[in-house]
Protein backbone atom coordinates (compact mmCIF):
# COMPACT_ATOMS: atom_id res chain seq x y z
CA UNK A 1 0.00 0.00 0.00
CA UNK A 2 1.13 3.57 -0.87
CA UNK A 3 1.57 6.34 1.66
CA UNK A 4 -1.38 8.55 1.89
CA UNK A 5 1.09 11.39 1.73
CA UNK A 6 2.96 9.96 -1.19
CA UNK A 7 -0.30 10.15 -3.19
CA UNK A 8 -1.20 13.86 -1.72
CA UNK A 9 1.99 14.93 -2.94
CA UNK A 10 1.69 13.57 -6.13
CA UNK A 11 -1.90 15.18 -6.45
CA UNK A 12 -0.29 18.68 -5.41
CA UNK A 13 2.23 18.16 -7.98
CA UNK A 14 0.09 17.07 -10.38
CA UNK A 15 -1.79 20.20 -9.90
CA UNK A 16 1.21 22.63 -10.13
CA UNK A 17 2.15 20.68 -13.39
CA UNK A 18 -1.06 21.42 -14.76
CA UNK A 19 -0.91 24.58 -14.85
CA UNK A 20 2.12 24.97 -16.84
CA UNK A 21 0.56 22.18 -19.32
CA UNK A 22 -2.71 24.36 -19.56
CA UNK A 23 -0.76 27.06 -20.50
CA UNK A 24 0.60 25.20 -23.55
CA UNK A 25 -2.79 23.91 -24.13
CA UNK A 26 -4.67 27.19 -24.43
CA UNK A 27 -1.31 28.79 -26.67
CA UNK A 28 -1.99 25.74 -29.30
CA UNK A 29 -5.63 25.89 -28.88
CA UNK A 30 -5.86 29.97 -29.27
CA UNK A 31 -3.59 29.30 -32.80
CA UNK A 32 -5.96 26.59 -33.78
CA UNK A 33 -9.36 28.09 -33.12
CA UNK A 34 -8.30 30.81 -35.02
CA UNK A 35 -6.46 29.41 -37.88
CA UNK A 36 -7.24 26.17 -38.22
CA UNK A 37 -4.02 24.82 -38.27
CA UNK A 38 -2.21 22.20 -35.52
CA UNK A 39 1.32 24.33 -34.90
CA UNK A 40 2.62 20.50 -34.36
CA UNK A 41 5.72 22.48 -33.94
CA UNK A 42 4.98 24.63 -31.19
CA UNK A 43 6.45 22.62 -27.72
CA UNK A 44 9.60 22.85 -30.31
CA UNK A 45 9.57 26.81 -30.23
CA UNK A 46 9.10 26.45 -26.10
CA UNK A 47 11.90 24.46 -26.75
CA UNK A 48 14.01 27.18 -28.22
CA UNK A 49 12.74 29.46 -25.86
CA UNK A 50 13.97 27.51 -23.03
CA UNK A 51 17.49 27.39 -24.28
CA UNK A 52 17.05 31.17 -24.71
CA UNK A 53 16.57 31.65 -21.41
CA UNK A 54 19.37 28.87 -20.11
CA UNK A 55 21.93 31.13 -22.06
CA UNK A 56 20.52 34.74 -20.80
CA UNK A 57 20.41 33.28 -17.43
CA UNK A 58 23.01 30.62 -17.04
CA UNK A 59 26.03 31.58 -19.50
CA UNK A 60 25.64 35.60 -19.57
CA UNK A 61 24.05 35.80 -15.75
CA UNK A 62 21.01 37.70 -16.98
CA UNK A 63 18.76 38.00 -13.91
CA UNK A 64 16.13 35.04 -14.57
CA UNK A 65 13.09 37.44 -15.04
CA UNK A 66 14.61 39.31 -17.74
CA UNK A 67 15.83 36.29 -19.00
CA UNK A 68 11.80 34.96 -18.64
CA UNK A 69 10.38 38.26 -20.12
CA UNK A 70 13.21 37.62 -23.51
CA UNK A 71 11.77 34.50 -23.32
CA UNK A 72 8.11 35.82 -23.83
CA UNK A 73 9.60 38.30 -26.29
CA UNK A 74 11.29 35.97 -28.36
CA UNK A 75 8.58 33.48 -28.14
CA UNK A 76 5.92 36.52 -29.51
CA UNK A 77 8.93 36.91 -32.56
CA UNK A 78 9.37 33.17 -33.57
CA UNK A 79 5.15 32.89 -33.47
CA UNK A 80 4.88 36.02 -36.21
CA UNK A 81 7.63 34.30 -38.17
CA UNK A 82 6.04 30.81 -38.31
CA UNK A 83 2.75 32.54 -39.56
CA UNK A 84 4.20 35.12 -41.84
CA UNK A 85 6.85 32.52 -42.88
CA UNK A 86 5.56 29.14 -43.02
CA UNK A 87 1.31 29.32 -42.43
CA UNK A 88 0.51 31.90 -44.38
CA UNK A 89 1.88 31.04 -47.91
CA UNK A 90 -0.20 27.59 -47.47
CA UNK A 91 -3.70 28.81 -45.65
CA UNK A 92 -5.10 27.65 -48.49
CA UNK A 93 -3.83 24.62 -49.18
CA UNK A 94 -5.36 20.48 -48.25
CA UNK A 95 -4.79 19.83 -44.12
CA UNK A 96 -2.37 17.54 -45.22
CA UNK A 97 -0.16 19.47 -46.62
CA UNK A 98 -0.24 22.22 -43.47
CA UNK A 99 1.09 19.25 -41.23
CA UNK A 100 3.31 18.26 -43.51
CA UNK A 101 5.26 22.26 -43.07
CA UNK A 102 4.78 22.61 -39.57
CA UNK A 103 5.76 18.76 -39.35
CA UNK A 104 8.84 20.15 -41.33
CA UNK A 105 8.87 23.05 -38.88
CA UNK A 106 9.33 20.63 -36.41
CA UNK A 107 12.15 18.47 -37.89
CA UNK A 108 14.06 21.12 -38.07
CA UNK A 109 14.10 23.07 -35.73
CA UNK A 110 15.22 19.96 -33.61
CA UNK A 111 17.68 19.34 -35.85
CA UNK A 112 19.00 22.69 -35.52
CA UNK A 113 19.33 22.77 -31.90
CA UNK A 114 21.16 19.53 -31.76
CA UNK A 115 23.84 20.98 -34.64
CA UNK A 116 23.86 24.32 -32.63
CA UNK A 117 24.01 22.90 -28.91
CA UNK A 118 24.58 19.03 -29.17
CA UNK A 119 22.06 16.52 -27.43
CA UNK A 120 23.19 17.56 -23.67
CA UNK A 121 20.64 18.37 -21.29
CA UNK A 122 21.24 21.80 -19.90
CA UNK A 123 19.31 23.08 -16.96
CA UNK A 124 18.94 26.79 -14.99
CA UNK A 125 20.65 25.90 -11.66
CA UNK A 126 18.60 28.45 -9.09
CA UNK A 127 18.77 27.62 -5.61
CA UNK A 128 14.79 27.60 -4.74
CA UNK A 129 13.98 26.23 -2.17
CA UNK A 130 12.13 22.95 -0.92
CA UNK A 131 8.95 23.21 0.60
CA UNK A 132 7.85 20.80 3.09
CA UNK A 133 4.06 21.24 4.47
CA UNK A 134 2.16 17.96 6.47
CA UNK A 135 4.82 15.70 5.05
CA UNK A 136 4.38 16.51 1.57
CA UNK A 137 7.77 17.81 -0.04
CA UNK A 138 6.86 20.37 -3.19
CA UNK A 139 9.21 22.28 -5.22
CA UNK A 140 9.05 26.29 -4.68
CA UNK A 141 10.07 26.53 -8.89
CA UNK A 142 6.78 24.44 -8.98
CA UNK A 143 5.16 26.58 -7.04
CA UNK A 144 6.14 29.62 -8.93
CA UNK A 145 5.33 28.39 -12.01
CA UNK A 146 1.99 27.10 -10.94
CA UNK A 147 1.45 30.59 -10.16
CA UNK A 148 2.39 32.49 -13.06
CA UNK A 149 0.71 30.15 -15.23
CA UNK A 150 -2.37 31.09 -13.34
CA UNK A 151 -1.94 34.94 -13.66
CA UNK A 152 -0.86 34.40 -17.41
CA UNK A 153 -4.28 32.57 -18.27
CA UNK A 154 -5.96 35.23 -16.30
CA UNK A 155 -4.59 38.06 -18.57
CA UNK A 156 -5.40 35.84 -21.94
CA UNK A 157 -8.97 35.39 -20.61
CA UNK A 158 -8.93 39.27 -20.08
CA UNK A 159 -7.48 40.25 -23.09
CA UNK A 160 -10.03 37.93 -25.20
CA UNK A 161 -12.99 38.82 -23.16
CA UNK A 162 -12.68 42.86 -22.82
CA UNK A 163 -10.20 43.92 -26.06
CA UNK A 164 -11.31 44.94 -29.10
CA UNK A 165 -8.83 42.41 -30.97
CA UNK A 166 -8.94 39.60 -28.16
CA UNK A 167 -13.13 39.76 -28.98
CA UNK A 168 -12.30 39.81 -32.93
CA UNK A 169 -9.97 36.51 -32.27
CA UNK A 170 -12.89 35.18 -30.41
CA UNK A 171 -15.21 36.22 -33.84
CA UNK A 172 -12.78 34.88 -36.31
CA UNK A 173 -12.71 31.35 -34.93
CA UNK A 174 -16.40 31.56 -35.31
CA UNK A 175 -17.00 32.96 -38.73
CA UNK A 176 -13.53 34.38 -40.24
CA UNK A 177 -15.40 36.20 -42.94
CA UNK A 178 -18.74 37.73 -41.29
CA UNK A 179 -15.28 39.53 -39.37
CA UNK A 180 -13.87 40.71 -42.45
CA UNK A 181 -17.22 42.72 -43.16
CA UNK A 182 -16.81 44.13 -39.80
CA UNK A 183 -13.17 45.84 -40.77
CA UNK A 184 -11.00 43.62 -39.29
CA UNK A 185 -8.39 42.35 -41.80
CA UNK A 186 -8.18 38.61 -41.30
CA UNK A 187 -4.24 38.94 -41.92
CA UNK A 188 -3.66 41.09 -38.99
CA UNK A 189 -6.26 39.20 -36.72
CA UNK A 190 -4.06 36.22 -37.60
CA UNK A 191 -0.82 37.48 -36.98
CA UNK A 192 -1.90 38.96 -33.32
CA UNK A 193 -3.07 35.78 -32.46
CA UNK A 194 0.59 34.40 -33.19
CA UNK A 195 1.92 36.25 -31.72
CA UNK A 196 -0.29 35.87 -28.15
CA UNK A 197 0.51 31.89 -29.04
CA UNK A 198 3.96 32.36 -29.29
CA UNK A 199 4.38 34.49 -26.25
CA UNK A 200 2.56 32.07 -24.26
CA UNK A 201 5.11 29.57 -25.24
CA UNK A 202 7.81 31.94 -24.33
CA UNK A 203 6.14 32.06 -20.92
CA UNK A 204 6.07 28.33 -20.74
CA UNK A 205 9.36 28.11 -21.21
CA UNK A 206 10.52 29.93 -18.96
CA UNK A 207 8.39 28.13 -16.28
CA UNK A 208 9.43 25.01 -17.75
CA UNK A 209 13.48 25.71 -17.79
CA UNK A 210 13.41 26.22 -14.06
CA UNK A 211 12.06 22.98 -13.51
CA UNK A 212 13.54 20.56 -16.09
CA UNK A 213 16.69 20.54 -18.01
CA UNK A 214 16.37 21.37 -22.24
CA UNK A 215 17.44 19.28 -24.83
CA UNK A 216 16.88 19.04 -28.78
CA UNK A 217 14.11 16.39 -27.72
CA UNK A 218 12.46 18.34 -25.19
CA UNK A 219 9.20 18.83 -27.31
CA UNK A 220 8.98 15.02 -28.05
CA UNK A 221 7.43 14.43 -25.07
CA UNK A 222 5.06 17.71 -24.26
CA UNK A 223 4.43 17.64 -27.89
CA UNK A 224 2.05 14.78 -27.74
CA UNK A 225 0.82 15.83 -24.61
CA UNK A 226 -0.10 19.09 -25.36
CA UNK A 227 -2.10 18.32 -28.36
CA UNK A 228 -3.76 15.23 -26.32
CA UNK A 229 -4.66 17.87 -24.53
CA UNK A 230 -6.19 19.87 -26.46
CA UNK A 231 -7.99 17.00 -27.98
CA UNK A 232 -9.44 15.76 -25.01
CA UNK A 233 -10.74 19.08 -23.79
CA UNK A 234 -11.90 19.68 -27.64
CA UNK A 235 -9.64 21.23 -30.11
CA UNK A 236 -10.27 25.25 -29.96
CA UNK A 237 -12.24 24.85 -27.12
CA UNK A 238 -10.29 26.93 -24.47
CA UNK A 239 -12.14 26.25 -21.17
CA UNK A 240 -12.39 22.32 -22.20
CA UNK A 241 -8.32 22.84 -22.85
CA UNK A 242 -7.76 24.25 -19.67
CA UNK A 243 -9.54 21.15 -17.93
CA UNK A 244 -8.13 18.70 -19.69
CA UNK A 245 -4.94 19.92 -18.99
CA UNK A 246 -5.46 18.95 -14.91
CA UNK A 247 -7.13 15.57 -15.66
CA UNK A 248 -3.75 14.49 -17.73
CA UNK A 249 -1.32 16.03 -15.13
CA UNK A 250 -2.81 14.05 -12.42
CA UNK A 251 -3.55 10.54 -14.37
CA UNK A 252 0.44 11.26 -14.62
CA UNK A 253 1.30 12.10 -11.17
CA UNK A 254 -0.94 9.99 -10.10
CA UNK A 255 -0.12 7.23 -11.93
CA UNK A 256 3.75 8.22 -11.72
CA UNK A 257 4.09 7.59 -7.73
CA UNK A 258 1.50 4.65 -7.74
CA UNK A 259 3.36 2.71 -10.67
CA UNK A 260 6.36 4.69 -12.92
CA UNK A 261 6.08 7.76 -14.80
CA UNK A 262 5.78 5.84 -17.78
CA UNK A 263 3.58 3.96 -16.57
CA UNK A 264 1.66 6.80 -15.92
CA UNK A 265 2.06 8.31 -19.51
CA UNK A 266 0.38 5.15 -20.66
CA UNK A 267 -2.71 5.50 -19.00
CA UNK A 268 -3.00 8.92 -19.97
CA UNK A 269 -2.30 7.70 -23.56
CA UNK A 270 -4.69 4.65 -23.09
CA UNK A 271 -7.34 7.06 -21.36
CA UNK A 272 -7.18 9.52 -24.12
CA UNK A 273 -7.59 6.66 -26.58
CA UNK A 274 -11.13 5.38 -25.12
CA UNK A 275 -12.10 9.47 -24.80
CA UNK A 276 -11.62 9.65 -28.69
CA UNK A 277 -13.92 6.67 -29.20
CA UNK A 278 -16.70 7.83 -26.22
CA UNK A 279 -16.48 11.53 -27.13
CA UNK A 280 -14.81 12.74 -30.30
CA UNK A 281 -15.89 15.94 -30.06
CA UNK A 282 -13.45 16.58 -26.46
CA UNK A 283 -14.90 16.15 -23.17
CA UNK A 284 -17.00 18.96 -23.81
CA UNK A 285 -18.55 18.61 -26.94
CA UNK A 286 -22.02 20.32 -27.84
CA UNK A 287 -24.21 18.08 -29.17
CA UNK A 288 -25.02 19.13 -32.91
CA UNK B 1 -24.17 57.20 -54.43
CA UNK B 2 -23.46 53.32 -55.63
CA UNK B 3 -22.70 52.56 -58.98
CA UNK B 4 -21.78 49.43 -60.72
CA UNK B 5 -20.43 49.17 -64.43
CA UNK B 6 -20.61 45.92 -66.25
CA UNK B 7 -19.56 43.53 -63.40
CA UNK B 8 -18.71 40.15 -64.08
CA UNK B 9 -18.44 38.07 -61.58
CA UNK B 10 -18.39 34.38 -60.71
CA UNK B 11 -16.71 31.27 -58.22
CA UNK B 12 -13.81 29.69 -59.96
CA UNK B 13 -14.67 28.61 -64.09
CA UNK B 14 -18.41 29.13 -63.30
CA UNK B 15 -20.11 32.63 -63.99
CA UNK B 16 -22.71 33.91 -61.60
CA UNK B 17 -23.11 37.61 -63.06
CA UNK B 18 -22.68 38.54 -66.28
CA UNK B 19 -22.51 42.00 -67.18
CA UNK B 20 -24.40 43.93 -64.33
CA UNK B 21 -24.86 47.87 -64.22
CA UNK B 22 -26.64 48.91 -61.29
CA UNK B 23 -27.11 52.28 -59.28
CA UNK B 24 -28.22 53.12 -56.05
CA UNK B 25 -28.56 57.21 -55.46
CA UNK B 26 -28.27 58.37 -51.44
CA UNK B 27 -31.32 58.22 -49.56
CA UNK B 28 -32.75 55.79 -51.69
CA UNK B 29 -34.18 52.41 -50.88
CA UNK B 30 -33.50 49.36 -54.12
CA UNK B 31 -34.32 46.03 -53.63
CA UNK B 32 -32.91 43.54 -56.59
CA UNK B 33 -35.35 40.26 -57.05
CA UNK B 34 -35.50 37.22 -58.67
CA UNK B 35 -35.25 33.03 -58.10
CA UNK B 36 -33.13 31.48 -56.83
CA UNK B 37 -29.38 30.94 -57.69
CA UNK B 38 -30.09 34.27 -59.85
CA UNK B 39 -26.82 35.93 -58.47
CA UNK B 40 -28.19 38.01 -55.84
CA UNK B 41 -26.40 37.26 -53.15
CA UNK B 42 -23.01 37.49 -55.35
CA UNK B 43 -24.13 40.18 -56.16
CA UNK B 44 -24.05 41.79 -52.36
CA UNK B 45 -20.80 39.98 -52.01
CA UNK B 46 -19.00 41.78 -55.00
CA UNK B 47 -20.28 45.27 -53.47
CA UNK B 48 -18.98 44.56 -50.24
CA UNK B 49 -15.32 43.04 -51.22
CA UNK B 50 -16.18 39.37 -50.44
CA UNK B 51 -15.33 38.42 -53.93
CA UNK B 52 -13.52 40.38 -56.27
CA UNK B 53 -15.23 41.11 -59.90
CA UNK B 54 -14.17 39.50 -62.90
CA UNK B 55 -14.35 42.55 -64.89
CA UNK B 56 -16.10 45.94 -64.42
CA UNK B 57 -16.12 48.57 -62.41
CA UNK B 58 -17.74 49.49 -58.60
CA UNK B 59 -17.83 53.07 -57.65
CA UNK B 60 -19.14 54.35 -54.35
CA UNK B 61 -19.45 58.04 -53.81
CA UNK B 62 -16.75 58.29 -55.76
CA UNK B 63 -13.93 56.30 -54.78
CA UNK B 64 -13.25 53.12 -57.42
CA UNK B 65 -13.88 49.99 -54.59
CA UNK B 66 -13.13 47.53 -57.91
CA UNK B 67 -11.13 44.85 -56.31
CA UNK B 68 -10.89 45.86 -52.38
CA UNK B 69 -11.34 43.66 -50.01
CA UNK B 70 -14.46 43.46 -47.66
CA UNK B 71 -12.55 44.97 -44.32
CA UNK B 72 -11.63 48.17 -46.47
CA UNK B 73 -14.86 48.34 -48.10
CA UNK B 74 -16.99 48.76 -45.15
CA UNK B 75 -14.09 51.32 -43.59
CA UNK B 76 -16.03 53.16 -46.63
CA UNK B 77 -19.11 53.31 -45.42
CA UNK B 78 -21.19 49.84 -46.90
CA UNK B 79 -22.00 47.26 -43.98
CA UNK B 80 -23.16 44.45 -45.65
CA UNK B 81 -25.69 41.78 -43.82
CA UNK B 82 -25.17 39.12 -45.76
CA UNK B 83 -27.48 35.87 -46.58
CA UNK B 84 -28.25 33.84 -43.32
CA UNK B 85 -27.34 36.68 -40.83
CA UNK B 86 -23.63 35.05 -39.69
CA UNK B 87 -23.74 36.52 -36.16
CA UNK B 88 -21.04 35.34 -33.80
CA UNK B 89 -23.17 32.46 -32.01
CA UNK B 90 -20.84 31.88 -29.14
CA UNK B 91 -20.35 36.14 -28.10
CA UNK B 92 -22.66 38.15 -25.93
CA UNK B 93 -25.48 39.82 -28.09
CA UNK B 94 -22.95 42.75 -27.08
CA UNK B 95 -20.17 41.37 -28.32
CA UNK B 96 -21.70 41.05 -31.52
CA UNK B 97 -22.51 44.50 -31.12
CA UNK B 98 -19.03 45.63 -30.52
CA UNK B 99 -17.24 43.70 -33.14
CA UNK B 100 -19.99 45.84 -35.62
CA UNK B 101 -17.80 48.88 -34.24
CA UNK B 102 -14.64 47.63 -34.60
CA UNK B 103 -13.55 50.39 -37.33
CA UNK B 104 -11.43 52.85 -35.24
CA UNK B 105 -14.08 55.81 -36.32
CA UNK B 106 -16.97 53.63 -34.95
CA UNK B 107 -15.16 52.62 -31.70
CA UNK B 108 -15.25 56.80 -31.20
CA UNK B 109 -18.67 56.43 -31.48
CA UNK B 110 -19.97 53.69 -29.84
CA UNK B 111 -21.76 54.36 -27.23
CA UNK B 112 -23.83 56.83 -29.35
CA UNK B 113 -24.07 54.28 -32.08
CA UNK B 114 -25.41 51.31 -29.23
CA UNK B 115 -27.79 54.23 -28.11
CA UNK B 116 -29.52 54.21 -31.70
CA UNK B 117 -29.36 50.22 -32.01
CA UNK B 118 -30.85 49.53 -29.20
CA UNK B 119 -34.06 52.43 -29.45
CA UNK B 120 -34.41 50.33 -32.95
CA UNK B 121 -34.34 46.78 -31.81
CA UNK B 122 -34.74 47.21 -27.97
CA UNK B 123 -35.21 43.46 -27.60
CA UNK B 124 -31.63 43.88 -28.12
CA UNK B 125 -31.01 45.92 -25.01
CA UNK B 126 -32.59 43.08 -23.03
CA UNK B 127 -30.60 40.15 -24.43
CA UNK B 128 -27.22 42.04 -24.37
CA UNK B 129 -25.75 39.58 -22.13
CA UNK B 130 -27.57 36.54 -23.61
CA UNK B 131 -25.29 34.49 -26.45
CA UNK B 132 -26.27 35.05 -29.66
CA UNK B 133 -26.46 32.00 -30.79
CA UNK B 134 -29.27 31.75 -28.34
CA UNK B 135 -31.74 34.22 -29.71
CA UNK B 136 -34.77 33.42 -32.01
CA UNK B 137 -34.12 33.91 -35.71
CA UNK B 138 -35.70 37.03 -35.87
CA UNK B 139 -33.89 38.60 -32.99
CA UNK B 140 -30.74 37.43 -35.15
CA UNK B 141 -31.82 39.11 -37.81
CA UNK B 142 -32.09 42.22 -35.90
CA UNK B 143 -28.63 41.75 -34.21
CA UNK B 144 -27.66 40.82 -37.98
CA UNK B 145 -28.79 44.42 -38.76
CA UNK B 146 -27.82 46.46 -35.58
CA UNK B 147 -24.08 44.94 -36.15
CA UNK B 148 -23.91 46.39 -39.55
CA UNK B 149 -25.36 49.50 -38.18
CA UNK B 150 -22.59 49.72 -35.49
CA UNK B 151 -20.27 50.46 -38.07
CA UNK B 152 -21.69 54.06 -38.88
CA UNK B 153 -22.23 52.95 -42.51
CA UNK B 154 -24.24 54.98 -45.40
CA UNK B 155 -25.38 52.33 -47.55
CA UNK B 156 -26.88 49.11 -46.02
CA UNK B 157 -26.52 46.09 -47.65
CA UNK B 158 -29.57 42.94 -46.93
CA UNK B 159 -28.99 39.92 -48.11
CA UNK B 160 -32.67 37.98 -47.59
CA UNK B 161 -33.36 39.19 -44.44
CA UNK B 162 -36.60 37.57 -43.82
CA UNK B 163 -35.17 34.16 -44.61
CA UNK B 164 -36.17 31.87 -42.46
CA UNK B 165 -38.83 33.90 -40.62
CA UNK B 166 -42.51 32.72 -39.61
CA UNK B 167 -44.54 35.36 -41.45
CA UNK B 168 -45.59 37.39 -38.32
CA UNK B 169 -41.87 37.93 -37.95
CA UNK B 170 -41.37 38.72 -41.57
CA UNK B 171 -43.87 41.95 -41.12
CA UNK B 172 -42.47 42.92 -38.17
CA UNK B 173 -39.16 42.94 -40.09
CA UNK B 174 -40.02 44.97 -42.45
CA UNK B 175 -41.61 47.19 -40.52
CA UNK B 176 -38.45 47.71 -38.84
CA UNK B 177 -36.45 47.86 -41.91
CA UNK B 178 -38.74 50.80 -43.01
CA UNK B 179 -37.59 52.53 -39.57
CA UNK B 180 -33.61 51.80 -40.49
CA UNK B 181 -34.54 53.44 -43.90
CA UNK B 182 -36.50 56.54 -41.74
CA UNK B 183 -33.15 57.09 -40.22
CA UNK B 184 -31.61 58.31 -43.59
CA UNK B 185 -29.85 54.86 -44.28
CA UNK B 186 -29.51 54.32 -48.25
CA UNK B 187 -30.76 50.57 -48.37
CA UNK B 188 -29.87 48.28 -51.15
CA UNK B 189 -31.93 44.70 -50.33
CA UNK B 190 -32.34 41.16 -51.54
CA UNK B 191 -35.42 39.60 -51.39
CA UNK B 192 -37.84 36.58 -52.14
CA UNK B 193 -40.99 38.05 -50.72
CA UNK B 194 -41.10 39.81 -53.02
CA UNK B 195 -44.43 41.52 -52.82
CA UNK B 196 -43.63 42.87 -49.52
CA UNK B 197 -40.20 44.10 -50.51
CA UNK B 198 -41.48 46.04 -53.14
CA UNK B 199 -44.07 47.86 -50.73
CA UNK B 200 -40.58 48.96 -48.96
CA UNK B 201 -38.60 49.99 -52.07
CA UNK B 202 -38.60 53.21 -54.40
CA UNK B 203 -37.12 50.94 -57.28
CA UNK B 204 -36.10 47.12 -57.89
CA UNK B 205 -33.83 45.39 -60.24
CA UNK B 206 -35.18 41.59 -61.50
CA UNK B 207 -31.87 39.48 -61.72
CA UNK B 208 -32.28 35.75 -63.89
CA UNK B 209 -29.81 33.59 -64.16
CA UNK B 210 -27.04 35.98 -63.50
CA UNK B 211 -28.68 39.08 -65.73
CA UNK B 212 -30.09 42.09 -64.91
CA UNK B 213 -33.47 41.68 -66.75
CA UNK B 214 -35.64 44.58 -65.84
CA UNK B 215 -35.55 47.60 -63.79
CA UNK B 216 -38.33 50.18 -62.64
CA UNK B 217 -39.99 51.94 -60.27
CA UNK B 218 -41.73 49.73 -57.32
CA UNK B 219 -45.29 50.86 -57.85
CA UNK B 220 -45.32 50.59 -61.40
CA UNK B 221 -43.93 47.13 -60.95
CA UNK B 222 -45.25 46.08 -58.26
CA UNK B 223 -48.75 44.27 -60.22
CA UNK B 224 -47.20 43.75 -63.21
CA UNK B 225 -45.71 40.79 -65.12
CA UNK B 226 -42.70 41.50 -63.09
CA UNK B 227 -43.46 40.33 -60.29
CA UNK B 228 -45.06 36.91 -61.64
CA UNK B 229 -42.08 36.41 -63.31
CA UNK B 230 -40.37 36.46 -60.12
CA UNK B 231 -42.59 34.22 -58.76
CA UNK B 232 -42.72 31.91 -61.30
CA UNK B 233 -38.89 31.19 -60.90
CA UNK B 234 -38.95 30.38 -56.77
N1 LIG C 1 -19.17 29.54 -53.26
C1 LIG C 1 -19.68 29.17 -54.45
N2 LIG C 1 -18.98 28.37 -55.28
C2 LIG C 1 -19.48 28.00 -56.47
N3 LIG C 1 -20.66 28.39 -56.95
C3 LIG C 1 -21.40 29.19 -56.18
C4 LIG C 1 -20.95 29.63 -54.90
N4 LIG C 1 -21.91 30.42 -54.36
C5 LIG C 1 -22.89 30.48 -55.27
N5 LIG C 1 -22.60 29.75 -56.36
C6 LIG C 1 -23.44 29.61 -57.56
O1 LIG C 1 -23.64 30.88 -58.12
C7 LIG C 1 -24.97 31.03 -58.57
C8 LIG C 1 -25.58 32.25 -57.91
O2 LIG C 1 -25.62 32.04 -56.52
P1 LIG C 1 -26.18 33.12 -55.51
O3 LIG C 1 -25.96 32.60 -54.16
O4 LIG C 1 -25.61 34.43 -55.85
O5 LIG C 1 -27.72 33.09 -55.87
P2 LIG C 1 -28.94 33.79 -55.12
O6 LIG C 1 -29.68 34.54 -56.14
O7 LIG C 1 -28.47 34.50 -53.93
O8 LIG C 1 -29.79 32.52 -54.70
P3 LIG C 1 -30.70 32.28 -53.40
O9 LIG C 1 -31.99 32.94 -53.66
O10 LIG C 1 -30.84 30.80 -53.35
O11 LIG C 1 -29.97 32.84 -52.23
C9 LIG C 1 -25.69 29.74 -58.22
O12 LIG C 1 -25.78 28.97 -59.39
C10 LIG C 1 -24.81 29.08 -57.20
O13 LIG C 1 -24.87 27.70 -57.35
MG1 LIG D 1 -28.77 34.30 -51.95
Amino acid sequence: MIDPIFLAEAAVNGLLLGGVLALLALGLNLIFGVIDIVWIAYVDLVMICMYAVYFLVQVYGWPIWIGSLASVGLGALLGIAVHVLIISPILGSAPVNQLLATGGLLFFLQSFATFLWTTDHRSVRLTLPTLEYGGMFLSFARLVAFAVALLVMLGLFLFLRHTYIGTAIRAVSQDREAMALMGANPRTVYVVTSAVGGALAGVAAALLIIQYSVHPFFGAAFGPLTFMICVLGGLGNMIGAFVAAFIMSEIISIGGVVWSTEMGYVIAFVIFIIMIFVRPGGLFARRA
Amino acid sequence: MLELRNVTAGYGAFTALWDVSLDVAAGEAVAVVGPNGAGKTTLLRVISGMIAPRAGALTFEGASLTGRPAYEVVAHGIAHVPEGRRIFPMLTVADNLKMGAYLKVARRAYAESLERVFALFPVLSERRRQRAGSLSGGEQQMLAVGRALMSRPRLVLLDEPSMGLAPVMVLRLFDLIRRVREEGYTILIVEQNVRQVLKLVDRAYLLEAGHLKMEGRAEALAEQDFVRKAYVGL
